[in-house]
């Protein structure tokens, strides 16, 4: 019980560290998105200047502590500002679009690439001296070795291109909307799989290289001879006496994990022009939409923290010692 | 000590390939005018303009860009940077998060708390995004800024990972003993806690390497880096924006990733290999 | 005749690495009857733990047995497959190992553990009827049985170890290998463990092999002592005999080394010196640079076993008068 109380109260504090960041980091860079628009809408009164440095939050001549307060409020209101590449739309109407497709994508892939690679990571473990653990291991570093991106492109290059198995990109066939129902549903599923693909086998080799030094620490541990001593069957010794203690320090591990497979996502909708979050971070670079960047990273932020939160929960239903109150 | 482990190190399948591809790689970019037919940014020659996004052929093993450069040339002369923004970034890195670690996991207290915290709020905020944020502020000319974004935002991972250490070779007797006989405590840092996590060190420098030279990639192609230099990342980015793939030029965004991709291997190999000599129990024999 | 559970004879057993073999027992021979206890003792890394993992089978990767018989109860266990020593272990002999911390699996609750045990060798146990044996168990090493559902680290070190040794009766072995049992346990408790064990040991009337490096300990419960030394078993025989009589210098200097908890203060003497190489044992006696009373003929030949009284033997260039015949 208290191991929970101090996550959540973690959470919320680190919540609010994000905010204030999100909220500083801008005022403390150089240029501020209401020139920008302002450029780039030539010619505008100053009275309109100052509507739009108003929209945008940016009224120099209020109290900095007041703009925070005001800051807050918004952000309660779910008001994140209005995006300049996408102008007059506000910044949440553009992610509440992309959100979904971002976290249908990453999500999936996170998980399938977690399950798989840790079955493949606990089996290469377990039998350590054949020849095949050593080249499954091999080839996972040299994938490994690769941007994302360009794992993407390959693939895009020659399952889309040169032989359209798949579709070159987009979330979904033009043709098709969300009222069509199922037709509509296997089409996403088949725009998604290379996109998919791309996340899952590049962080598969993570999540295989952690499991498997976990095994190998705890395989060395007397319990394991115990058991093996007590003459149990060699999937029970496999599961219950090795795995099941390898993969804590996996799932502790599992936040910064994220912030790689995030990043990676990010870029791979980028190559697929996967409407998502990570292409509408791109965008927002390439056209300085200032506020939609700050939304997104916030995001990302909350994104990795309730990720984590949630990871050390499931810590907490798998490791008895951590229930009773032990530290990690 | 160091002379066995250097030993060890070449004996070491693991480590002996590593170390022969990143020699391979660091020959291409010291010799690269020898080596590259052409300069970077060379679009012409005596017999006249270079051929705009040409295939692959005798005169230009790897094609040209859409500006008449030769793609091979630019491989070549790529590696120079995109070895020295890289290894640059992994030595900065390093040493923050050797010197950080240090201090925070020997002195502990207030100076370990300060430290941890902001290390956590680091290790918290995954670094693609976080790069790409402070990058898209920061107009880049050259590649200083690049390093130092990298530089910057990398730290956190080998910062924990030397502090866990050090807290627990601290604990171990040799320390003790140098406290009891009243050491000073620097010398006691150096002298008796770092020999002890230089496998540890070496390793983050590799991870750390190699995530600057995928991260510079990435800026690269993002469109946030230096566009005006020649890198793996820059050919990337420009590749994807004059449509390689629809033209079907894979020899325009195929090998700069392979080269990448081979330079992750070697590290990632070294550092394999560095595990298994400083971890007994990882070592099959 | 039939009374003899045990009978290793001239076992070799060690560790292959890059550099060649590490003879951690180097031919060693003795026998355990029925509900005996053989203490063996020694310092650390003479061998003794690889004799454990030895009889046992459970030498791991590098690990193997070089040459000689270990004969349980008339069968030479050697050469069984895989899957006859899984079966036979845990039945018939069982093993409490060095310091429980690490022993017991710490995600899983001690119910669990006991019970894997039984269900791995009696299939058509019940889960009912193997509860019930659990806590049995746990009922003859004092542990109470609400602790049944307990993780590992909910025990205390001494808890813990009881645990073990409840694991290591739960399927009535006739032999019990003991390594180091109460090494990381305060004093108190080692004698509440060791009383708790002899008391066992009498009721079920099982055999055990009994190591530690703590000479003064095995001297009381031990029926039999085996000294051993870089693999070698330098002296064997009758507890009170060995005592009282130490033949061999090396059993004389560990004597020594343990002081008295009551009595006379006595001047202590260690016995200096390191123990040798085993990747390159010595051709005559392995304790010769170290041994006070040493000769020329103990460092080229090794002494053979001489009977001096009835059950104890030595293996010392002292008694056989210089020359290795009778």
């Amino acid at each position: 019980m208290k191991y929970f109380l101090r996550r959540i109260l973690w959470l919320i504090f680190a919540i609010f560290v994000a905010l204030t960041i999100n909220f500083i980091l801008p005022r403390l860079m150089p240029g501020d998105p209401a020139t920008i628009l302002i450029q780039r809408l030539e010619g505008l009164e100053p009275s309109a200047i100052e509507a739009v440095r108003t929209a945008f939050g940016l009224e120099t001549d209020k109290n900095i502590v007041i703009q925070y307060w005001d800051y807050l409020v918004n952000l309660a209101h779910g008001d994140l500002g209005i995006s300049i590449s996408h102008y007059p739309t506000p910044v949440w109407d553009v992610l509440k679009k992309a959100l979904p497709w971002t976290i249908g994508l990453m999500g999936l892939s996170t998980i399938f690439s977690f399950v798989i690679g840790t079955f493949i990571g606990i089996g290469i473990a377990w039998k350590r001296k054949s020849k095949i653990s050593d080249a499954i291991l091999g080839l996972f570093l040299f994938i490994r070795s690769f941007p994302y991106f360009w794992f993407g492109l390959i693939l895009v290059y020659f399952l889309a291109f040169n032989n359209p198995f798949f579709p070159l990109g987009g979330a979904h066939s033009t043709r098709l909307m969300p009222s069509d129902g199922w037709a509509y549903f296997k089409s996403v599923l088949y725009h998604g799989f290379l996109p998919g693909l791309t996340i899952t086998i590049s962080s598969m080799g993570y999540w295989i290289l952690t499991i498997r030094n976990n095994m190998i620490n705890v395989l060395a541990e007397d319990y394991i001879t115990v058991a093996k001593a007590k003459g149990l069957s060699a999937s029970r010794i496999r599961n219950l006496y090795a795995a099941k203690n390898a993969i804590l320090p996996s799932i502790s591990g599992f936040a910064m994990a994220l912030g790689f497979v995030i990043g990676g996502s990010l870029l791979t909708e980028m190559v697929f022009s996967y409407p998502g979050v990570g292409f509408m971070l791109f965008q927002a670079v390439q056209q300085q939409d200032y506020p939609l960047l700050q939304a997104i990273f916030l995001f990302i932020i909350l994104g990795v923290l309730f990720s984590n939160f949630i990871a050390d929960i499931v810590i907490m239903l798998l490791d008895p010692r951590v229930r009773d109150g032990g530290s990690r | 000590m160091i002379k066995d482990m250097l030993k060890l190190f070449i004996s070491n399948k693991k480590a002996l390939t590593g170390v022969i591809i990143l020699i391979f790689f660091l020959t291409i970019a010291i010799f690269a005018p020898i080596i590259a037919p052409y300069g970077p940014k060379q679009s012409r020659d005596e017999s006249g303009k270079f051929e705009l996004r040409a295939e692959p052929s005798l005169k230009h093993p790897l094609g040209t860009s859409h500006a008449g450069y030769d793609l091979f040339s630019r491989l070549i002369y790529g590696t120079r940077l995109s070895l020295g923004v890289g290894i640059s970034t992994g030595i900065i890195t390093t040493f923050i998060a050797l010197t950080l670690g240090l201090f925070s996991g020997y002195y502990g207290g207030v100076i370990d708390e300060i430290i941890s915290f902001i290390n956590n709020i680091f290790l918290v905020i995954p670094s693609l995004p976080l790069v790409i944020v402070v990058a898209s502020y920061i107009t880049i000319k050259g590649v200083l800024p690049i390093i130092l974004v990298l530089s910057l935002t990398g730290w956190a991972w080998g910062t924990r990972v030397i502090r866990s250490q050090v807290l627990s070779v601290r604990e171990r007797e040799f320390v003790k003993v140098a406290e009891v006989l009243g050491e000073k405590p620097l010398i006691i840092v150096f002298r008796e806690i770092f020999p002890n996590i230089i496998s540890l060190v070496m390793a983050t420098f590799f991870t750390s390497t190699i995530a600057a030279v995928i991260g510079e990639a990435t800026l690269e192609f993002i469109g946030l880096g230096n566009l005006s230099t020649v890198t793996w990342g820059t050919m990337l980015y420009w590749a994807q924006n004059n449509a390689a793939l629809l033209y079907n030029a894979w020899w325009w965004f195929l090998p700069p990733g392979l080269f990448i991709g081979l330079l992750g291997t070697s590290f990632a190999l070294m550092n394999f290999a560095i595990d298994e000599i400083s971890n007994p129990k990882i070592r099959k024999r | 005749m039939s009374d003899t559970i045990l009978e290793i004879d001239h076992l070799t057993a060690g560790y292959e690495t890059k550099m060649g073999d590490v003879l951690a027992v180097n031919d060693v021979s003795f026998d355990l009857k029925k509900g005996e206890l053989i203490g063996i003792a020694g310092e650390s890394g003479c061998g003794k733990s690889t004799l454990a993992y030895s009889i046992m089978n459970l030498l791991e990767d590098n690990g193997k047995i070089y040459s000689g018989e270990i004969r349980f109860s008339g069968k030479n266990m050697v050469d069984l497959s895989d899957k006859q020593i899984k079966n036979f272990r845990w039945k018939n002999m069982s093993m409490v190992f060095q310091s429980a911390m690490n022993a017991l699996n710490p995600v899983m609750k001690i119910s669990e553990q006991l019970i894997d045990a039984l269900k791995a060798h009696e299939k058509k146990i019940s889960d009912k009827e193997a509860r019930k044996r659990a806590k049995e168990m746990l009922k003859l090493v004092d542990i109470q049985i609400d602790r049944l559902d307990a993780y590992p680290h909910q025990l205390s070190g001494g808890m813990k170890q009881r645990v073990m040794i409840a694991m290591a009766m739960i399927l009535n072995p006739d032999l019990m290998i003991m390594d180091e049992p109460t090494t990381a346990l305060d004093v108190v408790v080692q004698r509440n463990i060791i009383e708790k064990v002899e008391e066992l040991r009498h009721e079920f009337n099982f055999s055990i092999i009994f190591i530690t490096h703590d000479l003064s300990l095995l001297v009381e419960i031990s029926d039999k002592l085996a000294i051993m030394y870089a693999g070698k078993i330098l002296e064997i025989g009758p507890a009170d005999r060995i005592y009282l009589n130490p033949l061999q210098p090396y059993t004389e200097g560990l004597m020594n080394s343990f002081p008295p908890l009551t009595g006379e203060l006595e001047e202590m003497s260690g016995i200096a010196g390191k123990p040798p190489d085993l990747l390159n044992p010595p051709q005559g006696c392995p304790f010769y640079p170290r041994c006070d009373k040493r000769m020329d003929i103990c460092q080229k030949t090794m002494p053979e076993f001489k009977e001096i009284e009835e059950n104890h033997k030595v293996r010392c260039h002292l008694y056989t008068g210089g020359n290795n015949n009778e």
